[in-house]
């Protein structure tokens, strides 16, 4: 046991990632009761668009002055993608039964990766993403990897400014009066189309942050890296309560802790030598989420309410 | 109305992109002349497209060349060389369908491919059905020619239509756990697995090696094929304390597996098959200099019959390198075109009604210099030819470390 703090550091790095991406399912679902399943796609697009970005620079240029372009590039076309999305593929259907634009937005996340797979040059292999050079930090027994100190100050950043935003301006309140009634909200003067449009955007956004942390830490994207990470963030929304932005993060966390924990331990429980390990990952983090809906079918914080009359 | 019809389009539009998908990319025809010859097709099965696409459009592009080729030189006369390529994405699933669309088409009377082990798993039954010849240039999983219970040297072949260039895990895995124990002088291996026919097998017949050899495993794990995050993992390499890591998989999971061990500070080689010597190994992992590779064969750069093979594909003109498997795939191309030139020559100068069979019979019996080296198969469909290389990453490329034909 002696490398726990390295896995609990590794669990809640991977979680961050999944949290930043759980925050744009759990907004828009707060919002419109969407599961926007194509929200996956959003990040990979994200990726891309950093990518293209740090390609057009010139060579050499570094990575503390391309990092912030590529950020700039990939928050752009991630944001961009999702409002032409609820625009095209999923305002036409708002007043259209619950499974429509569930549909649309399976469709929308293949037409994505099939455009990316199309059209971006070599996408059909994985495609390099540069990394953050230099040797990673030492604190203590703990290795942190200088792509990782990207997430690490991104992703609570992220989420001060998000809470900022949603207790402190006028379009935050707004947000959460749509988001708990919409019809009373455009009665009370609220352009409720505007807000779901933000929304969109700043889940796409964060979306595109978790992709170039994606990109930095594994040294590569390709067209499905939406697909996995996508699943995992749902499962991370739902974990932490859907709806609640708060919830993501957290559900994130927990969702990272676990998959950490169980590829490092749960093989050396008794009688559990055949379900360890990195390949079991996946299924104790989905045990994870039926055991916390079993027991909280809410979410860790998400509240029980009474459906809408 | 409006919104109904949004659902119908979108439905369309996810219909029409999944069968586009499925459908055949890259079909190309080639060659001219011989007019009024008959036709005959060569099928190949490889990802065209996806993560293993540089090893699959090497496939292709060298079949094809070796099609030209037979086209050109007029080697059989009377019969005219195509090919028909389809894309396999690396899957089983879409493997099969392919192998059920070529076994459909009439004129295909051998089929090169495919790729990946499993794949080849669910191809082999419906080719043998149909007495349809099937050559792999790199599948190196056991079981498929000398059946599931060759470790207990119970060895059957299962299916009379399968053959390949390409030499086995039962060789490629101990060869390697050799060169770690002996020339490496490495006694301490985490073993890792992509838990694919291919990985799984070779990581397995490494371990048996490598602890015969006086060697201690001292970690194993096992990742899913389309992981890209191996923090956990690393963690547990780590704090082992192994000498080196043995991968068996494939270079799009193993690339990002080097690079995040080393970058965790670890300075120890990972090693793995022909999987992973790929260019694309190396432009995915930066730091990947100093890994090690085993493949099958020598290097085609090395053997004087290659020369020519590459000058050829160069003067073509592919934009894709012909990569791990160019040279054996051009053999395996070769291997049907002889066959038919002898079943041509044995029916009197014309093909025969029903050929599939007859090029069945004749592969097993083929017998020529290729570029990889003697083309011949054994009882098994195996081929002759046992010797493997070891490969390292230097200056940014594959270089030769030690190459030689394995023994027990």
């Amino acid at each position: 046991m002696h490398d726990l703090p390295q896995q609990l550091a590794n669990g809640l790095i991977l979680g961050a990632l999944y949290g930043l991406v759980a925050i744009g399912y759990t907004m828009v679902y707060g919002i419109v009761q969407l599961i926007n399943f194509a929200h996956g796609e959003i990040v990979m697009v994200g990726g891309f668009g950093a990518l293209t970005a740090y390609l057009a620079l010139p060579g050499g240029t570094t990575l503390w002055l391309a990092l912030p372009l590529m950020l700039i590039a990939g928050i752009l076309v991630s944001t961009l993608t999702a409002v032409a999305a609820e625009r095209f593929a999923y305002r036409p259907l708002r007043t259209a039964p619950r499974l429509a634009p569930l549909i649309t937005a399976i469709g929308l996340s293949i037409v994505l990766q099939q455009l990316v797979f199309s059209f971006y040059p070599d996408a059909k292999k994985a495609r390099v993403f540069p990394k953050i050079p230099g040797d990673p930090f030492e604190l203590g027994s703990v290795t942190v990897q200088r792509s990782d100190i990207f997430l690490i100050i991104a992703a609570p950043l992220c989420m001060l400014a998000l809470g900022w935003f949603v207790t402190r301006t006028r379009s935050g309140r707004a947000m959460q009066a749509t988001s708990q009634d919409p019809d009373t909200a455009k009665l009370m003067g609220i352009d409720t189309d505007r807000i779901i449009v933000m929304a969109f955007a700043i889940g796409a956004a964060f979306a595109a942050v978790a992709a170039v942390a994606y990109g930095l830490r594994s040294g590569q994207i390709d067209f499905r890296m939406g697909f996995l990470l996508g699943l995992k963030a749902f499962t991370a929304a739902v974990l932490g309560g859907i709806g609640n932005i708060y919830g993501a993060m957290l559900g994130g966390v927990a969702l990272g802790l676990a998959e950490a924990l169980a590829t490092g331990y749960i093989q050396h429980l008794p009688g559990m030598h055949l379900f360890g390990g990195g390949a079991w990952k996946d299924v104790w983090a989905f045990v994870l989420l039926i055991l916390v809906l079993l027991v909280r079918p809410q979410g860790l914080l998400g509240e029980r309410v009474a459906d809408r009359a | 109305m409006r919104h109904r019809s949004a659902v119908v389009v979108s439905i369309a539009v996810i219909g029409a992109l999944s069968i586009s998908a499925c459908g055949s990319r890259g079909e190309k025809k080639s060659g001219d002349g011989n007019a009024g010859a008959t036709t005959v097709t060569i099928g190949v099965d490889a990802p065209l497209t996806g993560d293993l696409s540089a090893l699959g459009l090497g496939i292709r592009n060298s079949v094809e060349l070796a099609v030209k080729q037979a086209n050109e030189k007029n080697e059989v006369p009377g019969v005219k060389f195509e090919i028909k390529a389809l894309d396999d994405t690396g899957k089983p699933a879409p493997g099969q369908q392919n192998a059920t669309q070529l076994v459909a088409d009439k004129n295909v009377i051998g089929v090169v491919g495919p790729l990946n082990s499993s794949v080849a798993q669910s191809m082999q039954q419906i080719f043998n059905d149909a007495n349809l010849v099937q050559i792999s240039p790199a599948n190196t999983g056991v079981a498929l020619s000398q059946g599931e219970k060759w470790a207990s040297g119970d060895k059957a072949r299962p299916f009379k239509s399968y053959f390949r260039t390409a030499t086995t895990d039962a060789v490629q895995g101990p060869f390697a756990a050799q060169f770690l124990a002996k020339d490496a002088k490495k006694t301490k291996v985490f073993l890792i697995d992509d838990q694919k026919t291919y990985g799984a097998g070779l990581a397995a017949t490494f371990k048996g090696e490598f602890v015969k050899q006086g060697g201690t495993i001292v970690g194993e794990e096992h990742v899913n094929p389309d992981d890209r995050d191996f923090a956990a993992v690393v963690t547990k390499v780590k704090s082992s304390g192994a000498e080196a890591v043995y991968y068996g998989g494939e270079y799009p999971a193993a690339g990002p597996l080097s690079l995040q061990l080393k970058d965790a500070g670890l300075t120890i080689p990972l090693m793995g098959g022909d999987g992973i010597q790929s260019g694309d190994f190396i432009k995915l992992n930066p730091k990947s200099a100093g890994d090690y590779a085993t493949a099958v064969g020598l290097p085609v750069e090395a053997l004087p019959t290659a020369a020519k093979f590459i000058a050829d594909y160069k003067t073509a003109g592919y934009k894709d390198a012909y990569e791990t498997y160019g040279g054996y795939s051009y053999d395996s191309g070769w291997a049907i075109i002889e066959a038919v030139k002898n079943v041509v020559k044995d029916n009197g100068g014309k093909l025969p009604s029903n050929p599939r069979a007859k090029v069945v019979e004749a592969v097993q019996k083929v017998s020529f210099d290729g570029v990889t080296g003697k083309v011949s198969f054994d009882e098994f469909g195996d081929t002759t030819n046992k010797q493997l290389t070891v490969y390292t990453v230097k200056d940014g490329k594959w270089a030769v470390e030690k190459s030689g034909t394995f023994s027990g």
